[in-house]
């Protein structure tokens, strides 16, 4: 009887181990693959020149810097919108109805298939204006990041002690003030985290910008024309048959890759900070 | 640490009801509702003239003639159920098993830097996992992997159907595998919370009548997060549903229902994102955002039901 006890128990410990180290094989695979087919083709042209025509020499400039601009403006416009409804879900609401609908819609949009929030984007703007633009990509992208950073925001704002917000309104200071200078601060660690996750997942999302920003292979800022950016560029030069393509496909990989895990990382060290405050 | 609202502030609440603050936040939040609202509706717009067109047709024919004008959504949604419910199989044994480890058996100076690595794993974009699928993974199914499946488990009765046929590298197995696999980070984060929040003191119990690992895990822990497991597992075969990018790449793009899963297939997410940009007439676009709806309707349902059974979990717990 015992050595059967023991004999089921080894059974399951070994296999706990063994998934763990088939999980962590596969991630390690995942990352040689990128550091060897990525890091072969990482030059100083890569930084400095556009993507080129078929088959020809050239870099991910434009890609990378469209990447940048559209996230950038994602955030921007998904951040204040992401923070007031936090406020209203845990300053205001409370525990009224509304707040929790709204609080269920949050969770609903979290997942909402990135793709869905494309097609939208294509159903509300692109058929209608008549051509793909970098805007109506960062609109999308905006959607996808406004439940994360509403969800971050929402969870820091419940960890103010309530003697904050009660010291506040005994001094007579009107709730938006209180909400302003002193909630604000103490929730800081928190927004930051929520926006810098957001950003981390905004950046590697290719199915929105399928239908929305496309990509471009010239060099162009204009917001109201289809614009270069990192994971369309990617999609689409990794099922080419060209080897330059394929290589630049690869390197790109590396670049969103690394920024990513840089970016998650300290969204995780400002989740450390918060939880020894 | 808790946001009970005291008196003194539902009192200032009510004195600053008109509190413009307060009404922009609160048209804010509103507004989170709006979007949700919008893209059904707007979805449903788009795809009106083909549901008019096509009718029933659309969601009981298999065929995908776009020459023809033929739509049906039948194999992009075989191919959608079956890639994410064999994915959510898979990475539910590796998350729960991992996580154990992570929570039980690791040694403590190992927690942290395992709980980073898969949270930071969780962070990988899709289409990294598509091309590693398509490019390291795909080759490797066809050369070692799918005919060793054909070679000892083919023989049996069933499995001889299911792995019949060439070993492609691409279709829907190794679409599934590569979802399991970006899965198995997002679920395993989900299912350490959850077995860390269980009482100590009830695991401690067990230990102390001398019960064995497997035995608490059977027996306390499975038990105690049974409903979180259950959610946590639907939330993962909701995020493999509309996981486009990844399975783009390695599903081969297919419109059949083939008995075998070596076969390759498709999935309405990777339909779309393949024939959108190219969809020509009215017609065809539009059965191209009738499928969108159809895999919005079929996803928020599956969401639906995992955050009421994780709700029902906490609410049972605390």
């Amino acid at each position: 009887m015992t050595n059967l006890r023991s004999f089921k128990n080894i059974l399951f410990i070994s296999a706990c181990v063994l998934s763990l180290i088939i999980a962590l094989c596969f991630m390690i695979s995942i990352f040689t693959t990128l550091i060897t087919k990525g890091g072969g083709a990482i030059n100083w042209q890569l930084f400095f020149a556009s993507t080129p025509s078929p088959g020809g020499q050239g870099g991910l400039a434009n890609a990378i810097v469209g990447s940048l601009v559209i996230t950038t403006l994602a955030i921007l416009l998904a951040t204040p919108i992401a923070i007031l409804t936090a406020v209203y879900l845990v300053e205001y609401g409370q525990k009224r109805r509304l707040a929790r609908i709204v609080q269920f819609a949050n969770d609903l949009l979290l997942s909402v298939p990135s793709i869905i929030v494309g097609l939208f984007i294509f159903a509300i703007v692109i058929s209608r204006v008549g051509h793909y633009s970098a805007y109506s990509g960062a609109l999308a992208l905006a959607i996808i990041a406004l439940p994360i950073i509403t969800r971050n925001t929402e969870d820091m704002l419940q960890l103010v002690p309530v003697q904050l917000r009660e010291a506040g309104i005994a001094l007579g200071v009107p709730r938006w003030r209180i909400t302003l200078m002193i909630l604000s601060r103490a929730a800081r660690p928190g927004i930051i985290t929520g926006i810098l996750l957001a950003i981390a997942r905004v950046m590697g999302e290719t199915a929105p910008l399928l239908f929305t920003a496309l990509s471009n292979q010239f060099w162009s800022l204009n917001l109201n024309q289809p614009m270069a950016n990192l994971p369309m560029v990617i999609f689409q030069y990794a099922l080419s048959p060209y080897q330059s393509w394929q290589q630049l496909a690869w390197a790109g990989a590396l670049i969103i890759t690394c920024f990513i895990l840089i970016t998650s990382f300290i969204s995780h060290y400002f989740l450390q900070a918060r939880k020894h405050s | 640490m808790s946001t009970s609202p005291s008196l003194l502030i539902n009192t200032a609440n009510k004195r600053y009801q008109t509190d413009k603050f307060a009404y922009c936040a609160k048209i804010c939040a509103i507004s989170l509702i709006g979007i949700l609202c919008a893209i059904l509706f707007a979805l449903f717009i788009h795809s009106n003239e083909a549901l008019r067109v096509l009718g029933a047709q659309f969601f009981t024919s298999n065929v995908w003639d776009p020459p023809g004008e033929q739509f049906g959504v039948l194999a992009a949604v075989y191919g959608t159920l079956v890639t994410a419910a064999i994915a959510m199989v898979i990475a539910g044994f590796f998350s729960i098993t991992i996580a154990f480890y992570i929570n039980a058996i690791a040694p403590a100076w190992l927690y942290k830097p395992l709980r980073i690595t898969f949270d930071m794993m969780a962070g990988i974009p899709s289409i990294i996992f598509g091309m590693w699928g398509l490019f390291v993974f795909a080759p490797i199914m066809a050369n070692t992997i799918q005919p060793m499946l054909q070679n000892t488990l083919g023989a049996l009765p069933l499995f001889n159907i299911l792995f019949a046929g060439a070993p492609l590298g691409i279709g829907i197995l190794t679409a599934s595998i590569i979802l399991a696999l970006m899965l198995i980070p997002f679920m395993t984060s989900m299912l350490t919370d959850v077995f860390s929040a269980i009482p100590m003191a009830i695991k401690e119990a067990a230990f102390a009548t001398g019960a064995t690992l497997w035995e608490v895990f059977h027996a306390i822990i499975l038990p105690y997060s049974r409903s979180a497991i259950a959610g946590s597992m639907m939330l993962g075969l909701g995020r493999a549903m509309g996981e486009t990018m990844a399975v783009t790449f390695v599903i081969g793009n297919a419109h059949k229902i083939s008995s075998s899963l070596f076969a390759p297939g498709t999935t309405i997410s990777s339909t779309i994102a393949n024939e959108f940009a190219d969809a020509a007439g009215t017609l065809y676009p539009s059965a191209l955002m009738a499928l969108g709806l159809v895999l919005f309707v079929i996803t928020m349902a599956t969401i639906f039901l995992a955050r009421w059974i994780l709700k029902s979990y906490t609410k049972e717990r605390l």
